[in-house]
């Protein structure tokens, strides 16, 4: 089997790695492109940046990110944030991403996601879904998780996956940005409707909180922002950790 | 020089990012002539077989490809296609190597097949010089070689499959060296200066 991924995640605005709580709040994280270098020499095992710039200049401020990140690791990258139209996904892919990260506009348009399976195979297509429970209903939620969806996450998981998407980004708003822990109730429900590899988002505080995921949990993968950016989790340490804990990790 | 061959059929940056982090001059090209002068060759590829097959047809790059007395490295879709054929709209791909690429099921397992794999070698080569055996790669696949007499190196997934080939001039890797780190650098670099 794959070793279990830690994927630190890196909220881009110009540029720059931001982190919030609850997606509001940012705050600077350092430099996207130092960051990624230094990321990929500690051991990450994957990359997402998610761009949430917010201008008109944005396609080409993000393609020549993707470029500069492409030089400077050797390690696989996944690229996401208000992407909508199929030429964009085939002219960041084209600059050195390995795949593409799709979220509102997958759920505006269900289509997306199977276009883009055919121009560049499902494995670069990763679904980004947003959840909260709402009643006693995991919804999903669109535009960074401002607009509540008529969809429920059990039903839409099934359905990209059904559409070509070959991953799944599951954030865990409830947990988001509160370093309580990963939503394993949520990831347990999920893990057990879908046969794509599934990475597990929101929540992530300590080491534990990781060994308690992958003992607990079937995911491929942890994602974290924050507390790799400030230094609380420390890569290294973190997959030692979790090696002593029998769970299959690179190091 | 390399020759990259450019078929339209995936990304090819990162195969070129990693070739100038190890110095290596090459050319990405779709025509023969060019391929010709180059030494070696590298046929990268990810997406579905029917549809690449189709891209290296229109510069007749399969017989190209087939017939090249060069040694040739296919990467992913690229090993797949050295294959007779390819379950994945069964495809009849170059027959360099016998033997057909098959789906994983997805009733027992999750498919793709992504992330990081110990990779196990099974002959010694020159490919693997100064890499350890059980060494982590990349791969993203959803279907697979099975284990056969060209096999020089497996991974188990749910069973073992083929993770590398090889058949005189011909080489192949299902994973992404160019996406695995510093061995997948040095696997490359062994590729340019001994096979």
């Amino acid at each position: 089997m794959p070793a279990k991924r830690i994927i630190p995640c890196l909220d881009v605005k110009n540029g720059d790695v931001v982190k919030g709580t609850n997606f509001v709040n940012l705050k600077y994280a350092g430099n996207a492109i130092e960051l990624a270098r230094k990321y990929s020499e500690v051991g990450a095992d994957e990359l997402i940046f998610l761009d949430i710039t917010a201008t008109l200049e944005k396609r080409k401020t993000l393609l020549e990110l993707v470029n500069e990140v492409s030089k400077v690791i050797r390690i696989p990258f996944t690229v996401g944030g208000g992407i909508s139209e199929i030429q964009d996904i085939d002219l960041l892919l084209k600059a050195g991403a390995d795949k593409i990260s799709l979220n509102s506009a997958i759920v505006r348009n269900p289509q997306l996601i199977t276009d883009a399976a055919s121009i560049a195979g499902s494995q670069a297509v990763v679904a980004a879904i947003d959840v909260k429970k709402v009643g006693k209903k995991y919804k999903v939620f669109i535009n960074a998780g401002k607009t509540e969806t008529e969809r429920e996450a059990i039903e839409w998981c099934k359905e990209v996956e059904e559409l070509g998407a070959g991953e799944i980004l599951l954030t865990s708003m409830d947990k988001d940005g509160t370093r309580s822990g990963f939503d394993i109730e949520l990831l347990l429900i999920i893990q057990d409707v879908i046969s794509i590899p599934l990475i597990a988002s929101g929540g992530a505080g300590n080491t534990k909180h990781f060994v308690d995921l992958f003992a607990e949990t079937d995911v491929d993968a942890a994602l974290a922002a924050g507390i790799f950016h400030y230094g609380d989790v420390e890569i290294t340490l973190l997959k030692n950790e979790l090696a002593k804990n029998n769970i299959e990790i690179r190091t | 020089m390399i020759g990259i061959i450019d078929y339209g059929a995936g990304n090819t940056t990162s195969v070129k990012n990693a070739l100038s982090e190890l110095g290596v001059k090459f050319s990405l090209t779709s025509d023969s002539e060019e391929l010709d002068k180059c030494d070696k060759i590298i046929f990268p590829g990810v997406g579905e077989a029917s549809s690449a097959m189709k891209r290296l047809k229109i510069n007749s790059l399969d017989d190209y490809l087939g017939k090249s007395d060069k040694p040739v490295l296919g990467i992913c879709l690229g090993m797949q296609l050295l294959f007779d054929r390819s379950e994945e709209n069964n495809t009849q791909c170059l027959g360099v190597i016998a033997g057909k690429v098959t789906r994983f099921n997805s009733e027992n397992m999750k498919v793709p097949h992504m992330g990081w794999s110990k990779v196990k070698f099974e002959k010694e080569t020159s490919l693997f010089d100064g890499i350890k055996t059980g060494e982590y790669f990349y791969f993203a696949n959803s279907y697979y070689a099975p284990v056969n007499d060209f096999s020089i190196a497996a991974t188990n997934y749910n069973g073992l499959f083929s993770s590398a080939v090889n058949k005189g001039n011909f080489w192949g890797v299902q994973f992404h060296p160019e996406k695995s780190g510093k061995a997948g650098l040095k696997l490359l670099e062994n590729f340019i200066k001994l096979c």
